[in-house]
């Protein structure tokens, strides 16, 4: 400890400037922390789990106003399977990262309204189609799938998320359970393991965005337009785009959405474009913030040694190596970042409980805190080292030539 | 004596190139990635109606029988409502409108049909809205009440069908129907398109779409209610629709309702108007309550839907205290370069230099900085712009500076390096002449 007396007593000759370092890395300390936190929840965001297999899934979306249903998902699905490369076809009526095709609020006990779920419906074969996976209950039997004509059947044997089945009956075993939605009413049972409804994190359900029911609906009637396509990753380019001439040709009356009649790994990388920006952004403001901050330190740790270098003669001429001038410049920037990181953790907090409120982040990781003070140690180091060598450099000489 | 003090300055300036571009860089990052940021907000958080906007209002009843009077209504009117407060004709402009897809048979075959937005309103539409017409003009009332087979449609259309002709009296097939075009508009784009603004609460915040492009075919409210009869969708509904897509007695949400209201003292009056229409739907008993109407202001709507998108606020908050952080970071660095010419400062002194003459010395230094900083910001502006007109996003075309942004830019990188030198500069004025000459 000896060693800090006299940086701390150099210290008060200047104030100010310590002042100035010590706040920029505070400021840096409650940017850094926040900005590396909404990071993480972006990245979060971005890895969502959706529940079917993407890298072989594609979709066609053909808008048909005033086609029977039936019969246009008789022509297009017979158009479909002739593609070749084409491993199963599946009418339904949406895929994740797609357009979202109903959400509903749902109630336990035809009063309380619950939640907002994403109601999937498909057609047989939708759930191979899809890569659907199960992890309780049993699959669906030909009897489930019944024809509806509004919007799904009035009663239906459905299987929900493992997620949406924890927010509706915490703790307990879900299959067998029951909710309704206005006069239709669903018995569950399957447990899916995962299923993203098409815009997760979209205003509803959860951050993590996975209430999603799965209904088994016969093709035809309400269900008509969507189809899902799965093939081999290395042809599904390929695959969409023959698809999509032949669901033209097969159904030339409707009109063809190309927006929506892509692969579902086209549909993600749109769906999160805008979340990457803001990754980037962040981390660009990081970057940016860190090599400010360094070149803030370097600029007044400049500054400080040249001011100091008779002083730094003079300690060499008494008889101060080499290694204790450096040391000294290291421990003095240590110090001034400590009491930086220690303002700085107060702002932190601070910030972290405006973006709380404004924002929808949730609180802070304390462990955050000792993470970016250790970086922020670390780029003190790192940005003192050539000014505080520089200084270890000056030559004993300095002090005896004026005096 | 400014410009020997420019003189000053520039050497000053010259003789450390690497702190003076340090701090010009600091500076120009800051301030680009500040006006970037503000710039995007400062357009989207605009008044779309520029002198009107204070005269058009949002009615809303609640016809939702599971709400009651202390909930909100719902951000929409039902079909029934809407017509009554639009026939009873109490404001000086009343306006419905709603919107849905509709399927464009382009004239010449080969061309495939394509789905696009249809707006549908009454004739108010465009003398309440401000709407510029090139060519044509709006339909009449009667056309309203006729249902007659018209449309206008906007600019881009225009160009993209007709080659920017003269189309008025020239036909589009919507759908299974002939209409016949009136009128065709000037490029117009409000920001944000306001006056289909609802739902913000519901969100997260996910509100870039506001900012969307008017609709390319506009047709009378009713008019459109027959072409693309069962493709309406709804905002919400309290029980499923008997027919989905054709809602007009469906307990349904689905219909905008504009008002415009010239005479201020006439405000209360129609709130009162929407208030007895209310109770008397629940004396009749379509209403379960009447308690919760509402008449938002234009921008008090917009208020209320939180149009801003929150990632656009959050982005610049960001740039804000970065530039702040950039600013600490300039006084050190100024500090350190003023303060090293303590000598020079003593011998200026000695030689009868004011301390406000010092004072001001640094000043203009600090100025010059940031006016080249304010160059190289102005740069970086326009590339952060250029780079989010590249997005897809809807308000990506919005993205541009204007004059008054443009101005911005030079005030605040000036105004933060003078406000980042002054503290630097009451240092160096300070300086005590006899310790400095002592020392040369």
């Amino acid at each position: 400890m000896t060693q800090f007396a006299p940086i701390l007593s150099a210290l008060r000759r200047h104030r100010l400037a310590t002042a100035l370092i010590a706040l920029e890395i505070a400021l840096a300390c409650a940017v850094l922390c926040n900005a590396c936190f909404l990071i993480v929840g972006q990245l979060r965001a971005l890895h969502i789990e959706s529940g079917v297999t993407e890298s072989s899934l594609a979709v066609i979306n053909l808008g048909c106003d005033g086609c029977k249903g039936a019969d246009l998902n008789a022509r297009v699905t017979t158009a479909l399977r002739a593609v070749p490369g084409v491993q199963s076809v599946a009418v339904v009526n949406a895929v994740p990262f797609a357009q979202p095709a109903g959400y509903a609020g749902i109630n336990l006990d035809h009063e309380h309204f619950i939640a907002v779920p994403h109601f999937y419906a498909g057609g047989p074969g939708a759930v191979e189609t899809l890569g659907l996976q199960l992890v309780a209950g049993r699959a669906f039997q030909p009897e489930d799938f019944q024809t509806a004509e509004l919007w799904l059947p009035q009663n239906a044997s459905v299987w929900i998320t493992r997620a949406f089945a924890e927010r509706l009956w915490p703790g307990q075993d879900p299959l067998g359970k029951e909710f309704f939605s206005d006069q239709y009413h669903f018995r569950v049972v399957g447990v899916m393991a995962h299923l993203a409804p098409p815009d997760p994190g979209g205003g509803h359900g959860d951050s993590a965005g996975e209430w999603s029911v799965f209904v088994p609906v016969n093709p035809g009637g309400s269900l008509n337009g969507v189809y899902a396509l799965r093939a081999n990753p290395a042809d599904l380019a390929r695959v969409l785009r023959e698809a999509r001439a032949a669901a033209q040709k097969a159904a030339p009356e409707a009109v063809l959405d190309l927006q929506q009649s892509r692969t579902v790994p086209e549909l993600r990388t749109d769906f999160f474009r805008q979340t990457r920006i803001m990754v980037g952004t962040l981390a660009g403001v990081i970057v940016a913030l860190l090599l400010v901050t360094a070149l803030g330190i370097v600029g007044l740790a400049s500054f400080w040694v040249q001011q100091r270098r008779k002083q730094i003669g003079i300690r060499r001429a008494i008889g101060a190596t080499r290694g204790d001038i450096l040391h000294y410049f290291q421990a003095e920037n240590f110090l001034i970042v400590t009491v930086g990181i220690a303002i700085g953790m107060v702002l932190t907090f601070a910030l972290n409980l405006v973006l709380m409120k404004f924002y929808e982040v949730p609180r802070l990781p304390v462990y955050y805190l000792p993470v970016g003070a250790l970086v922020l140690w670390g780029l003190g180091q790192l940005a003192v080292l050539a000014p505080a060598l520089r200084a270890s450099q000056v030559p004993p000489m300095v002090a005896a030539r004026s005096v | 004596m400014f410009g020997y003090y420019l003189d000053l300055a520039l050497r000053s300036l010259g003789r450390n190139k690497v702190l003076t571009a340090l701090m010009v860089l600091a500076i120009a990052v800051g301030i680009g990635a500040s006006m970037t940021t503000l710039t995007v907000v400062h357009l989207l958080s605009g008044d779309p109606l520029p002198g009107r906007s204070q005269a058009i209002f949002y009615p809303q009843v609640d016809a939702d029988p599971k709400n009651k009077d202390s909930s909100e209504p719902l951000d929409m009117l039902d079909y029934r409502s809407a017509l009554d407060l639009w026939s009873a004709k109490r404001a000086d402009r009343q306006v419905m409108l709603v919107q849905s897809q509709v399927r464009l048979n382009t004239a010449d075959a080969g061309k495939p049909a394509v789905m696009m937005p249809m707006l549908s309103a009454t004739a108010d539409f465009f003398s309440m809205f401000n709407v510029p017409f090139r060519y044509g003009g709006p339909w009449s009332e009667q056309d309203d009440a006729s249902r007659a087979r018209v449309a206008v449609i906007t600019d881009d259309l225009n160009q993209k069908l007709f080659a920017g002709e003269n189309s008025v009296g020239r036909v589009l097939r919507l759908r299974n129907s002939d209409v016949r075009i009136v009128g065709v508009l000037k490029p117009w784009r409000p920001s944000p398109q306001f006056y289909a603004v609802r739902g913000g609460r519901f969100a997260a915040g996910d509100t870039s779409d506001f900012y969307a492009k008017p609709e390319d075919v506009i047709t009378p409210f009713f008019t459109g209610l027959d072409v693309n009869d069962g493709n309406f969708q709804q905002f919400t509904c309290w029980q499923m629709p008997p027919h989905p897509g054709h809602l007009q007695d469906s307990p349904c949400v689905w219909v905008a309702f504009w008002v415009q209201i010239n005479d201020a003292n006439r405000v209360a009056a129609y709130r009162r108007f929407v208030a007895d229409y209310a109770a008397q739907q629940q004396a009749i008993g379509r209403f379960t309550h009447s308690g919760n109407t509402r008449m938002r202001s234009l921008m008090g709507w917009l208020d209320f839907n939180g149009v801003l998108p929150s990632n656009v606020r959050l982005q610049a908050w960001l740039a804000v205290a970065f530039l702040a952080i950039c600013l600490v970071n300039m006084i050190g660095l100024l500090l350190a370069k003023f303060l090293r010419r303590s000598g020079e400062i003593g011998l200026r002194r000695a030689l009868g230099a004011s301390r406000a003459a010092v004072f001001a010395q640094y000043m203009v230094e600090s100025g010059l900085i940031g006016l080249i900083g304010g160059v190289c910001g102005w740069l970086l502006t326009m590339a952060g712009l250029w780079f989010i007109r590249q997005q897809p996003v809807a308000y990506a075309d919005l993205a541009r500076l204007d004059v008054p942004m443009f101005l911005l830019t030079f005030v605040a990188a000036i105004g933060a390096s003078l406000l980042a030198g002054a503290l630097p500069a009451v240092r160096a004025c300070r300086v005590v002449p006899a310790w400095q000459l002592k020392s040369l």
